[in-house]
């Protein structure tokens, strides 16, 4: 499939990087990528991955938008307050870029739908708000040998890394449990500066694009840490854990379990040992 | 010996909202008992009921996970720098 003369003027300032090219371009024009929360990580992921010219951006998120959301969650407008994320992130993504198909999934992710669902992607993005999504992504993805990006925020910090499954770590390897309910704050218990989501969101969207181009060095087995109150970056290692139920040399795990029950969601709360 | 311990937002009540605190040890083990004399309260939020490492709370030392090292034994040279990273999780809402 040749680029259009359109679509040589769109991307030229992706074309013009030796690393990209008209055959990068068109590599990410092929790529399918889901988008797992249609929300502060997921909005500037979804934006960039559409304007870069991705060509399937799924998402994946079972939010209606909130007034709320639009301090962070750049993808929606005041006009989409009360409509599917899913729906009004469709629209912008559309409205940037006509090339991109956006197959929206309404639904939350559980272990009954996720494996049928990632079937049709290449790459996954987490941009999720709770442990038992979170570990359920990573079960899925490790299962499937699907590659993710992780990112996470939380006041004016954020986190991410990359997980490849067979080449690095996952994320039961750097977290092999998830702390108790209530024991770590939420966004919305414990407020995020919209800006670290935008930081954060980008670098998942670097890493997915980097991907899909084969190029350069992905944060596989690296956690990066982003403190915006201070604006340090720093980087710490991340280790495949060779006693990992999941990926490690026994596992326990070989399929997807019950992750509300894992994560203790809805199950009497201890005492909030993290709490401010 | 007194090394840098860097202190997660979720515990800073317990170091007087100090980023970056001191204490000393000759392990991990030693300096989370001295965190514990100094800022009372934040042993347990580290490791459970056994005195192991919580599973969702990462113990560093420079760069490197301590369950990687020697565990609650990794041993402790001065100029090095610990840090607490607990996981989290938000992104959408």
């Amino acid at each position: 499939m040749a680029l259009t003369r359109e679509q040589i003027d769109r991307y030229s300032r992706h074309i013009l990087l030796p690393e990209i090219g008209g055959e990068g371009q068109e590599r990410l024009l092929n790529a399918r990528v889901l988008v797992a929360g249609a929300g502060g990580l997921g909005s500037p992921v979804a934006l960039y991955l559409a304007a870069a010219g991705v060509g399937t951006i799924g998402l994946a998120d079972s939010d209606s938008v909130e007034l709320s959301n639009l301090q962070r969650q750049i993808v929606h407008s005041t006009f989409d307050v009360g409509h599917p994320k899913v729906e009004s992130a469709r629209r912008t993504l559309r409205g940037l870029n006509p090339d991109v198909q956006v197959p929206t999934h309404h639904e939350r992710l559980t272990s009954g739908n996720i494996m049928g669902l990632l079937e049709g992607y290449d790459f996954v993005v987490d941009g999720t708000d709770n442990f038992a999504t979170r570990y359920l992504i990573n079960d899925a993805c490790v299962l499937m040998g699907k590659p993710f990006s992780h990112g996470a925020i939380l006041r004016f910090e954020g986190q991410a890394t990359t997980i490849v499954p067979g080449e690095g770590p996952c994320y039961r390897c750097l977290y092999p449990e998830p702390p108790p309910q209530g024991l770590v704050p939420t966004c919305q218990q414990a407020g995020v500066l919209g800006a670290v989501a935008g930081v954060i969101g980008a670098i998942q969207a670097c890493e997915a694009v980097k991907w899909i181009l084969g190029e350069g060095s992905l944060l596989v087995g690296r956690l990066l840490l982003f403190d915006a109150y201070r604006c340090v970056f720093r980087e710490l290692e991340a280790k495949r854990d060779e006693e990992c139920v999941l990926c490690g040399n026994r596992p326990t795990i070989t399929r997807l379990i019950d992750y509300e029950e894992f994560c203790g969601t809805g199950a009497a709360t201890p005492g909030p040992l993290f709490a401010i | 010996m007194p090394v840098k311990v860097r202190i997660p937002t979720p515990l800073r009540s317990l170091t007087a909202n100090q980023e970056e605190v001191e204490a000393g040890g000759a392990t991990v083990r030693e300096l989370i008992d001295d965190l514990e004399a100094r800022y009372p309260g934040i042993k347990e939020r580290l490791c459970d009921k056994d005195g192991k490492p919580r599973g969702f709370v990462n113990i560093y030392v420079n760069q490197q996970d301590v369950r990687f090292l020697q565990g609650e034994d990794t041993a402790l040279a001065e100029g090095d720098e610990v840090s607490i990273i607990p996981a989290i999780a938000g992104g959408s809402r």
